[in-house]
């Protein structure tokens, strides 16, 4: 009875565990697209986040420094997509497509400069904090590896993901900058006759995705893991571009759905760890084929925001 | 009029150019408005109307001339600024975002907030209640903009202008998509806001509108400037020649035709709408060889999907249509066109009736591309294409003559003159024109009548679906009013009344 108590910790830890990276990259996601900007570069955005949260947080020591930079990084292709899509309306596709090859780029070549010609980082001398680590343990709250200890004796990075997915939602739905944003992803023109600024608010919501999405980057690298591989983020951006979707262009739809996807991996890695005969490989493939079950059923049912993808032509001024 | 405060000019628009790259939409177009006024701007689809109106409202700059509100030189820059001189705009196409509600449409871009940006919609819901009460305007300000109709969506938009204080509103064509009730509202409406000390500039194209509300009227033709005019002193016919450069006969000439043959015949059709409600519900029609058949009625009472049945594009749940004596339920399109010869005029004609990226001759062709002499063994003849087209260019009047431009590069009425020479080439026996003027001005209206007419003249039959009653009383020599999916009441066309069938058309018993 004992044991099953805490597979399910295990394997619910392992989920949120791996929902983590997927939620800050979806709720970018979400942002940019309420805006009428589709980012498929959060593959790229997430690749590149992880590659710089992991060699600032290996030069200065510093997790939070680290987590930062990424952001920072994957803000900085946020920008060049706003720049191509928004300012030059180029296709918002190809850009995207531009911005994973240039995450992948930038990441390997710098990674190459500053490792030896390695494509991945050395391991990072302090991950990001377990915030929550002093409740469990001899003679504290809970016992260790116990139940408690599974679930939620977790990196502060899972924390500060809820806490986005809280503050995202405020911000869309309860403020009048949300409302703004939503206004100009549904119809820009109206948006624009009412003197608010498409422009500022889309450059406004390309740039926090990109923020986001490396963020996400840096909670796989330096969190679930302690490095930058080059293998490290594969597909991820992708998931989270799916979880978007089938979350209905919603925080807390995103959040669930990138869960379910964390659970499948947990899943896997559990699978795994009891030696369950099936080939780990095809094991590994789970969480993908559970993206393309979901979006292949969720897809046409789900309305996405009225103008996304659609170029905005303020017209001759 | 009474209204009319004229010690008081709200807007001058003095000399004002507008160059787009080569092209001068405005050249040196001059308007006053008083206080209290309504004023029309008159002028065919593409005078430069809107793109005069765009550049009070701040959409877009002037390249030459000044504007003074209120007696002071202004800039306008962009929306926030005319807003801030207290000019609001309605546009032809509404600019509202669907899934909100009335009160977050209205608010929007100054929304009420409480501390940190947080949104106070019940406060938005209150304003909102309180000026819809002021002037007249019934709203529900916490129902969604995609449930409610088209007039409270017009409602919305002048409230969306007098929420930012307008005292100068500008209406783009705001009739253009009412029914005659709504218009009746709409008048109630603007004579409230002039009795309130409000300048109303109206963009139409439709003279008794003109009559019926405005004061003055300035009349633009090719972006230039033609007369400014007191609407009491003129006839619509004058205005009509002013606006259109010559004379225009607004009175359609019929030639006396005997009925013939019965062409068509529906039965008992049922056909359902994208959310499965029955739109077309057991109608029964018959339609004559020789014959211009109206269907009067409000939008959304089951002619889209009725026309589209008749077509093959949407699937006829029960009930038959007979051809003849053949029956052609649920026959493909391509079958409809080319085996029956049954051709239409689409509703929307960039949507269904022209692939815009194509160029004029492409289109004319795109019911016969397939056969001899515009393709063999599956080849395209652009010699023939090309000499086709421009032999309907010819014959058809559409400008400009050549051929291989876009259809997207057309105006609207040489759009639909390409759509009417490929129907009409094509040489149907049986001919659906759904709202074949719809946004077209004046000239252009008159030219497509003629064609409906010479169709009948030689023995097709005609079915013609319109929203405009006027239309449907000019031209057919019969109308059915349509209501819920089903024919109330077929009325003869020379027989007409206006109020009956206006009656009728709003589910009334006649």
């Amino acid at each position: 009875m004992e044991s099953y108590v805490n597979d399910i910790a295990f394997i619910i830890g392992t989920t949120l565990m791996y929902s983590t990276p997927l939620v800050y990259a979806a709720v970018g996601g979400v942002i940019t697209e309420r805006s009428g900007i589709i980012n498929i570069g959060l593959e790229g955005m997430m690749y590149f986040g992880a590659f710089v949260g992991a060699a600032v947080a290996y030069f200065t020591g510093d997790p939070w420094m680290g987590f930062l930079c990424a952001g920072l990084a994957g803000a900085s292709l946020g920008l060049l997509h706003a720049i191509a899509t928004v300012s030059f309306s180029a296709e918002q596709i190809v850009s995207g497509i531009a911005i994973n090859f240039l995450g992948v780029g930038f990441a390997l070549f710098i990674s190459r400069l500053v490792f030896d010609g390695a494509t991945q980082t050395l391991t990072v001398p302090n991950k990001i904090p377990l915030p929550l680590d002093f409740l469990f343990g001899e003679g504290k709250l809970f016992v260790s590896a116990g139940f408690m200890d599974l679930v939620f004796n977790r990196f502060a990075t899972v924390y500060l993901a809820f806490l986005l997915v809280f503050v995202a939602w405020f911000v869309l739905y309860k403020t009048s900058l949300g409302m703004r944003l939503r206004a100009v992803g549904e119809h820009p023109e109206a948006a624009d006759s009412l003197g608010i600024s498409v422009f500022k608010i889309r450059y406004g919501a390309v740039i926090a995705s990109g923020f986001l999405a490396g963020l996400g980057g840096a909670a796989m690298s330096i969190a679930v893991v302690s490095r930058f591989s080059n293998t490290l983020i594969s597909g991820h951006g992708f998931i989270a571009l799916a979880a978007m979707i089938f979350g209905k262009w919603k925080p807390q739809g995103a959040l669930l759905a990138c869960l379910i996807f964390g659970g499948a991996k947990g899943l896997e890695i559990f699978m795994g760890a009891k030696g369950v005969p099936i080939p780990s490989s095809l094991l590994a493939t789970l969480p993908y084929i559970l993206t393309i079950v979901i979006l292949v059923g969720w897809v046409g049912r789900s309305q996405p925001p009225a103008s996304i993808g659609k170029i905005f032509d303020k017209g001759e001024n | 009029m009474t209204s009319v405060d004229f010690t008081h000019k709200a807007v001058e628009m003095i000399d004002v150019v507008k160059k787009f790259g080569d092209f001068t939409a405005n050249d040196r177009i001059s308007l006053t408005v008083h206080r209290g006024e309504v004023h029309a701007l008159l002028g065919e689809n593409g005078a430069g109307k809107t793109t005069l109106m765009n550049c009070l409202y701040g959409l877009y700059r002037p390249t030459e001339g000044s504007i003074r509100v209120n007696g002071q030189e202004v800039v306008i820059s962009d929306p926030n600024v005319a807003i801030g001189h207290g000019i609001g705009m309605v546009h032809q196409h509404f600019k509202l975002v669907e899934p909100f509600t009335v009160a977050e449409n209205i608010v929007l871009g100054l929304e009420p907030t409480k501390a940190l940006g947080l949104l106070d919609l019940a406060e938005a819901q209150r304003q909102v209640a309180e000026i819809s009460e002021r002037y007249g305007l019934a709203v529900d300000p916490q129902a969604r903009i995609e449930d409610i109709s088209v007039g409270s969506q017009q409602r919305v938009e002048i409230l969306k202008a007098l929420y930012r204080g307008a005292e100068i509103l500008i209406l783009d064509e705001p009739t253009a998509v009412l029914t005659p009730r709504e218009i009746k509202e709409l008048i109630t409406i603007i004579d409230n806001l002039t009795s309130e000390g409000k300048s109303i500039i109206i963009i139409t194209h439709k003279l008794h509108e003109i009559k019926q509300v405005a004061d003055y009227c300035t009349i633009i033709r090719r972006g230039k400037f033609i007369d400014r005019v007191e609407v009491d002193k003129v006839s619509e016919h004058e205005l009509a020649a002013k606006m259109v450069g010559r004379d225009v006969s607004f009175s359609v000439t019929k030639n006396k035709v005997v009925r013939g043959d019965r062409a068509l015949a529906i039965e008992q059709l049922v056909v359902r709408d994208n959310r499965s409600i029955a739109a077309v519900d057991r109608l029964d029609l018959e339609l004559y060889h020789s014959e211009i058949l109206g269907i009067a009625g409000v939008d959304g009472n089951g002619q889209s999907e009725l026309v589209e049945a008749l077509m093959g594009l949407r699937p006829v749940e029960s009930g038959k249509v007979l051809l003849k004596e053949q029956d052609i339920t649920n026959h493909t399109p391509r079958r409809m066109i080319s085996d029956h010869r049954v051709c239409s005029i689409h509703e929307d004609r960039q949507k269904r009736g022209l692939v815009l990226e194509f160029d004029v001759a492409e289109n004319l062709i795109l019911e016969t591309y397939g056969r001899a002499p515009f393709s063999h063994r599956g080849v395209l003849d652009h010699g023939e294409i090309y000499r086709f087209g421009d032999q309907c260019a010819e014959n058809f009047d559409i400008r400009p003559r050549t051929t291989t431009q876009q259809a997207k590069a057309l105006s609207g009425g040489n759009q639909q003159k390409v759509i009417i020479a490929r129907e009409v080439s094509n040489n149907p026996d049986i001919l659906i024109a759904s709202q074949p003027t719809r946004g077209l001005d004046v000239g252009a209206i008159e030219y497509v009548h003629q064609a409906l007419l010479e169709q009948r003249d030689k023995g097709k039959a005609v079915l013609l679906i319109s929203f405009e009653l006027d239309e449907i009383i000019n031209v057919a020599d019969r109308i059915a009013v349509i209501f819920e999916g089903r024919i109330i009441g077929i009325v003869d066309g020379a027989e007409a009344d206006e109020n009956r069938i206006g009656l009728l058309m709003a589910g009334g018993t006649a």
